[in-house]
């Protein structure tokens, strides 16, 4: 029986007025790809934003590899080995490459840094082509590798992927999935945040749909690509 | 040559700005605000300087040393105190802090120093002036050492921002502090950096200013204060080498309006150059726009 690695417990997230985040728990099992879909506005951004402490709840706890986080300052959540690639990339885009990267090594100790460097570059070549370039010049898709680089290099046990495919072409979300299944296998547990429900439910362990604010509906990837509700609602069909 | 010693004491009066702009600007990037007690700060620094050789009989580059360090401390209590408290309130919030905090030390000074006005020793009073041409030129040893301080202060602060962890931080922060915070570093540490080195380098320009312009009043911040700000937002607030910039080009508008216009209009000329390039480039000389790829 495999661990629980995140648990997620009855979270609401408040914009001012704006009622996000409704009551959300859910669990994800230590190397597992575990998928939360939904619409625009859904909510799904804002509950990885409390995960990761940028937003805070209102009731309810997130408990990490068995420690109550709820309260924790961002940059002690992303030590304790939990970090997100941000929905938009968010890479620095006057920074070069190479500084981004180091700075998705901020927490960790000078001596791993260039072991870390060098694995990335070996699954992203082209970070290492452009490793000098201002990171503002690169591509979508490169920017999105980019993003996924830099969060690599703090050694996460849990990353966490906000719309990694949105708006890049179709071959390119192939390629950010491909990636995104290898990390798995090397070892790191996922939690991918997608609108392409089909990709997502694709690869995916376990699967919430989210509406609203609320999980409405939860199974494995394969019980939900087959499930009429998420057929009509998202695959278009 | 009357000419160049105009231009020269323009660059002296420049490189203070500049220093100063450096704390506006640097505060701007990082914490997202204009701190206005900033020109405030410089004029403590001046008086812990004064009172460093004046009444504990300290050398002179000690008393330097001693502001720098009170100044530190002094700018990340402010932050800490004043600021940190209405992180996410609004900026209008913020601003009318700040000017709060500005009446607060020049009225702490007050209090603390009196109103009759100090007689600043230059820190190089035992320099002679330099002389070029035949002593056609002559050149203080104030506006030597004021501007080699900036150029100084410029190639420090270009390293650490360029190539150290902590600068490299600060330029993400600055970037995107949500982003910034997902990469682990801490953003209230640096904010408080940024205030220190801000301040420290407000100490700095204190005993600059007033080794060239020696009256010390509890107001003495106050109007450097504004044309270093001025000087920021010239160069493109955000922008260390914008405000560098900024800082020496407002020092020797200003120091030629005063020569060949008058006394009187010379502020009136600063601020209106200051309209005139925010109205032709309004985010400065140097101010970046960014452009987003998706
Ligand atoms: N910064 C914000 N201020 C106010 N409302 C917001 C903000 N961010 C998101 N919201 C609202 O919260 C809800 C959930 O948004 P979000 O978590 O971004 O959804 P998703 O990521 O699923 O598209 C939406 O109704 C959205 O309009
Ligand atoms: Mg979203």
């Amino acid at each position: 029986m495999s661990k629980k690695i995140l648990a997620v417990d009855d979270i609401n997230v408040y914009y001012g007025a704006i009622h996000a985040v409704k009551g959300i728990s859910f669990e994800v099992t230590e190397g597992d790809i575990v998928t939360l879909i939904g619409a625009n506005g859904a909510g799904k951004s804002t509950t990885l934003q409390t995960i990761s402490g940028l937003l805070r709840s209102k009731t309810g706890s997130i408990t990490f590899l068995d420690e109550n986080i709820t309260k924790l300052a961002p940059h002690k959540i992303l030590q304790r080995g939990l970090a997100q690639v941000p929905e938009g990339r968010r890479i620095f885009l006057q920074m070069t490459v190479q500084e981004n990267l180091e700075m998705g090594a901020f927490t960790q100790p000078s001596s791993t840094i260039a072991g870390n460097l060098e694995m990335i570059f070996e699954q992203f070549p082209r970070l290492l082509e452009r490793r000098k370039q201002i990171a503002g010049t690169l591509s979508g898709g490169e920017q999105q590798m980019l993003a996924m680089g830099r969060a690599l290099m703090s050694n996460p046990k849990l990353l966490m992927l906000d719309e990694p495919s949105m708006g890049l072409a179709p071959i390119l979300v192939e390629q950010i999935f491909d990636i995104i299944k290898n990390l798995n296998k090397a070892g790191t547990t996922i939690l991918l945040v997608e609108q392409n429900a089909q990709m997502a439910l694709s690869v995916a362990n376990k699967a919430y749909v989210l509406e609203t604010g609320k999980i409405i509906l939860s199974g494995t990837g394969e019980e939900l690509a087959k499930s009429e509700q998420v057929k009509k609602a998202y695959l278009g069909n | 040559m009357t000419f160049l010693t105009y231009l020269t004491s323009g660059l002296g009066l420049g490189s203070v700005y500049a220093i100063i702009a450096l704390g506006y600007t640097m505060v701007y990037g990082i914490a997202k605000m204009l701190n206005f007690a900033h020109g405030d700060v410089i004029m403590v620094g001046a008086y812990i300087a004064f009172y460093s050789t004046s009444s504990f009989g300290l050398p002179a580059w000690l008393s330097v040393i001693v502001a720098m360090a009170f100044c530190t401390l002094l700018g990340i209590i402010i932050e800490r105190l004043a600021y940190k408290p209405l992180r996410g309130a609004t900026s209008l919030a913020v601003l009318i802090t700040a000017i709060g905090v500005s009446y607060f030390l020049q009225n702490a000074a007050l209090l603390a120093w009196g109103s009759a006005p100090k007689v600043f020793t230059s820190l190089f009073a035992k320099i002679e002036s330099f002389k070029f041409f035949d002593g056609q030129l002559v050149i203080s040893p104030e506006t030597i050492f004021t501007v080699l301080a900036c150029i100084i202060i410029m190639l420090v602060l270009t390293f650490f921002t360029a190539k150290t962890k902590m600068g490299k931080s600060m330029r993400a922060v600055s970037e995107d502090n949500g982003a910034a915070q997902l990469m682990g570093i801490n953003v209230n540490s640096t904010i408080s950096m940024t205030f220190a080195i801000g301040s420290a380098l407000a100490a700095v320009a204190g005993v600059l200013l007033c080794s060239s312009y020696p009256t010390l009043m509890p107001t003495t911040g106050a109007m450097p204060g504004i044309k270093a700000f001025t000087a920021a937002v010239f160069g493109g607030i955000g922008s260390i080498p914008g405000a560098m910039i900024g800082g020496l080009v407002l020092g020797i508008i200003e120091i030629f309006a005063r020569a060949y216009v008058s006394t009187e209009l010379s502020d009136a000329i600063v601020f209106g150059v200051l309209i005139i390039v925010l109205l032709v480039k309004p985010t400065g000389l140097l101010g970046k726009k960014i452009h987003e790829k998706v």
